[in-house]
């Protein structure tokens, strides 16, 4: 059976020539980097190439740290409960802002937070599916707000936020900004010199590199407090000893994302979009938000009398992974927020659909694509519509 | 949380090959007409139903013969995720040959039971449990719509938990029975709680009239309530509160010891009181009399020991201050 990928905002495949550049650091080059003998000496300088390829890939300062991790949520963990540690230990205020539409490795942070007694305050979205700045600046006390969490494209719409702005804002006010860049690096450019955010997290398994690494980056003169204790790898901010291979492999990752950019937004946003005109060729479905204030891989729409998981497995019959945010495809039973805090109107938490291409999709995936979901849409309309042309 | 818990993503994994059939050919999906009923002289029956939290809804179509009451044909639209359509398709092919009567006794749980592939392995996941509920509400309407009732004629008892059909009356009786003081154990007792848990406490999938918690939390306050009522004399000392424990030891000083002691112009007075062990020590400190007598230490306190060992309890340990 044909299968197509298009869900790479879960995970994208591993480029080949990433899994190659790793090989020599399982079984040749496997010495601990820490050892002072040549098997972990001679890791350094292409740990160093890593490094490099990553700070230029965001545009990280010399000055600057990038910290390898396990994974954004991680990053994410590390950043937040960072800056709650400091408020406590130096009573400082404890006031944090963050939006309606993060990640589970931001929100559940904070909600965490909110118990042990942190004042946290949620943005909503705009009209458009954005956290408008002006919405940012009034929530701001510059007496108290410590920190703020909003990320730069969301994983299930591929809205993109303006970050530069939440900058200006919080620098303004003397206040951290922590950006969650997992969905943005990779699909649009990322500049750090730019957007002079206090701290960035991502994910390798996000831009074609593997699963179980990623990155965060810490601005020169912003505080990180450990989560990890008990090492002196990375600076003595993470202890761990430092996965090379999977470092090394995130290196060229992020170098081949960055070299492959312009081919994202313009082959990959091409087919996106004839994958999103066919859709909308179809009666009753909805996209959420503007084309244009959109990472170019991800379209979520919404199929009236279509529910999600029903269309996930017809898509799954016939080969096609996407995804849905469907409360009835969940462990919990629960709606995903990001859904209810886009909800315009257009039942997505029963309806909505992710469809999420990368630069290995091709034209005759697309093609097929289009088919099937226009196969399942009818399929299940035919068993959710009613006489008089609604659905039940 | 256990090995198996440890992978996620396994929802599909846990759907039986009936579950799979169904969805994928449905065999009683579609509508039935006026037109079609009045061929057969049936009645026409056509009940929705929705669920809320869901956004789920099911149409069920029954042509209904008005002389037997036997439903002779079913069939349904669905708006719902795989086990919805599963179970509305299911749902129409129990009714078929039942009368109306008959069919308004098809639990949920009968439903998914007909999905099972082995007799002892559930069809669904746990969470998924839920969706096989609408599949009874919807018959209900239908019946009541046949009957010209109300649907909660059909209600026979308070269900708390919809998934497992467990009521109220159950729940209280296995938390008195029982002794039970978690939620936990409930759900091990009964499977109520056990599937969409929405049933647990408020804010859960399903908005529900009566929650676990509060009916352990509510049932509990009335057990202590009984339990204090019942007079003190039913209970043996150490069953007893500190300050039941502390009335008793006072009623055994005030009608047995005091008037001995009083009778010599002496008397005492209870200061402390402490649970150690298996032991009720008293702190008792003499007055008048006896506070400077030779005996308080010796003779009087054995017969003050004594009395309350005998009158109170053997536990009691009587120490002077």
């Amino acid at each position: 059976m044909e299968r197509v990928y298009l869900d790479n905002n879960a995970t994208t495949m591993v480029d080949p020539l990433v899994t190659e550049a790793m090989q020599p650091f399982f079984t040749q080059m496997y010495g601990n980097p820490n050892s002072l003998h040549s098997f972990g000496t001679e890791v350094h300088p292409y740990m160093g190439i890593a490094l490099d390829r990553l700070y230029a890939g965001i545009n990280a300062s010399d000055e600057d740290d990038i910290i390898i991790t396990s994974c954004a949520s991680e990053g994410n963990n590390n950043v937040i409960k960072s800056v709650y540690f400091d408020c406590f230990m130096n009573h400082r205020k404890m006031q944090m802002i963050t939006s309606a539409i993060e990640h589970p490795s931001v929100s559940q942070v904070y909600l965490f937070l909110e118990k042990l007694g942190v004042d946290v305050k949620w943005l909503p979205v705009n009209s458009q599916g954005i956290i408008d700045p002006e919405e940012l600046k009034a929530a701001i006390d510059p007496d108290r707000t410590a920190l703020v969490s909003i990320m730069w494209a969301n994983n299930e719409t591929g809205l993109i936020n303006p970050v530069k702005e939440y900058a200006e804002i919080c620098h303004e006010n003397g206040v951290k900004l922590h950006i969650d860049g997992v969905q943005a690096v990779g699909k649009i450019p990322v500049d750090m010199q730019d957007v002079r955010a206090d701290y960035l997290t991502f994910s390798a398994h996000k831009f074609h590199g593997p699963k179980g690494v990623g990155g965060l980056y810490v601005r020169k003169n912003a505080n990180l407090i450990p989560l990890l204790h008990g090492g002196e790898q990375m600076g003595g901010l993470r202890a761990g000893t430092v996965d090379t291979p999977y470092m090394i492999g995130m290196g060229l990752a992020m170098e081949l994302a960055v070299k492959n950019i312009e081919y994202e937004n313009k082959e990959v946003r091409r087919l996106r979009n004839k994958l999103e005109d066919a859709l909308l060729d179809i009666d009753d479905v909805e996209v959420i938000g503007e084309r244009s204030l959109r990472t170019p891989n991800t379209i979520l729409a919404s199929f009236r009398g279509v529910e999600g998981e029903a269309f996930l497995w017809d898509l799954n019959q016939k080969g096609v992974a996407a995804s849905t945010g469907s409360a009835c495809s969940s462990e919990s039973l629960e709606s995903n927020p990001t859904f209810v805090a886009m909800d315009i109107g257009s039942d997505l938490s029963h309806t909505g659909m992710r469809f999420s291409l990368s630069r290995y999709t091709t034209e005759d995936e697309i093609d097929y694509a289009i088919d099937a979901v226009k196969t399942s849409v009818k399929r299940l309309r035919e068993i959710s519509s009613t006489g008089d042309k609604g659905y039940i | 949380m256990a090995k198996n818990d440890l992978i996620g993503g396994a929802l599909w994994e846990h759907y039986s090959d009936k579950v799979s059939e169904r969805m994928n050919n449905p065999k009683y999906m579609g509508e039935i007409t006026e037109e079609e009923a009045a061929k057969k002289g049936a009645k026409l029956i056509v009940a929705d139903f929705g669920a809320d939290s869901c956004g789920d809804a099911v149409r069920l179509f029954w042509m209904v013969d008005p002389e037997t009451d036997i439903i002779l044909d079913s069939k349904y639209k669905s708006f719902g995720c795989g086990t919805a359509i599963a179970s509305s398709d299911v749902t129409a092919e129990l009714c078929i040959g039942k009368t109306v009567d008959e069919a308004v006794k098809i639990t949920n749980i009968d439903v998914e039971k007909a999905l099972r592939d082995e007799p002892d392995k559930p069809a669904v996941p746990p969470q998924k449990m839920h969706c096989s509920v609408m599949a009874y509400d919807v018959i209900k309407k239908a019946a009541s719509l046949y009957k010209n009732v109300d649907m909660s004629a059909f209600e026979e008892e308070e269900i708390v938990c919809e998934c497992a059909r467990v009521s109220l009356s159950t729940i209280k009786e296995v938390i008195k029975l029982n002794d039970l003081h978690t939620v936990d154990e409930i759900t091990q007792y009964t499977k109520a709680g056990a599937f969409c848990k929405s049933c647990i406490k408020p804010g859960g999938h399903e908005e529900r009239k009566h929650h676990l918690e509060d009916i352990l939390r509510d049932t509990r306050a009335e057990m202590e309530r009984d339990r204090l009522n019942k007079s003190s004399e039913d209970l043996s000392f150490s069953e007893l509160t500190l300050i039941q424990k502390h009335k008793k030891i006072e009623e055994v000083i005030e009608d047995s010891i005091l008037p001995v002691l009083n009778a010599d112009g002496g008397s005492l007075e209870v200061v402390d009181m402490k649970e150690v062990d298996e032991f009720t020590d008293i702190y008792i400190r003499y007055k008048g009399a006896c506070a400077g007598c030779a005996a308080s230490r010796t003779g009087t306190y054995e017969a003050i020991s004594d009395a309350l060992k005998k009158n109170a309890d053997v536990s009691v340990r009587v120490h002077i201050l």
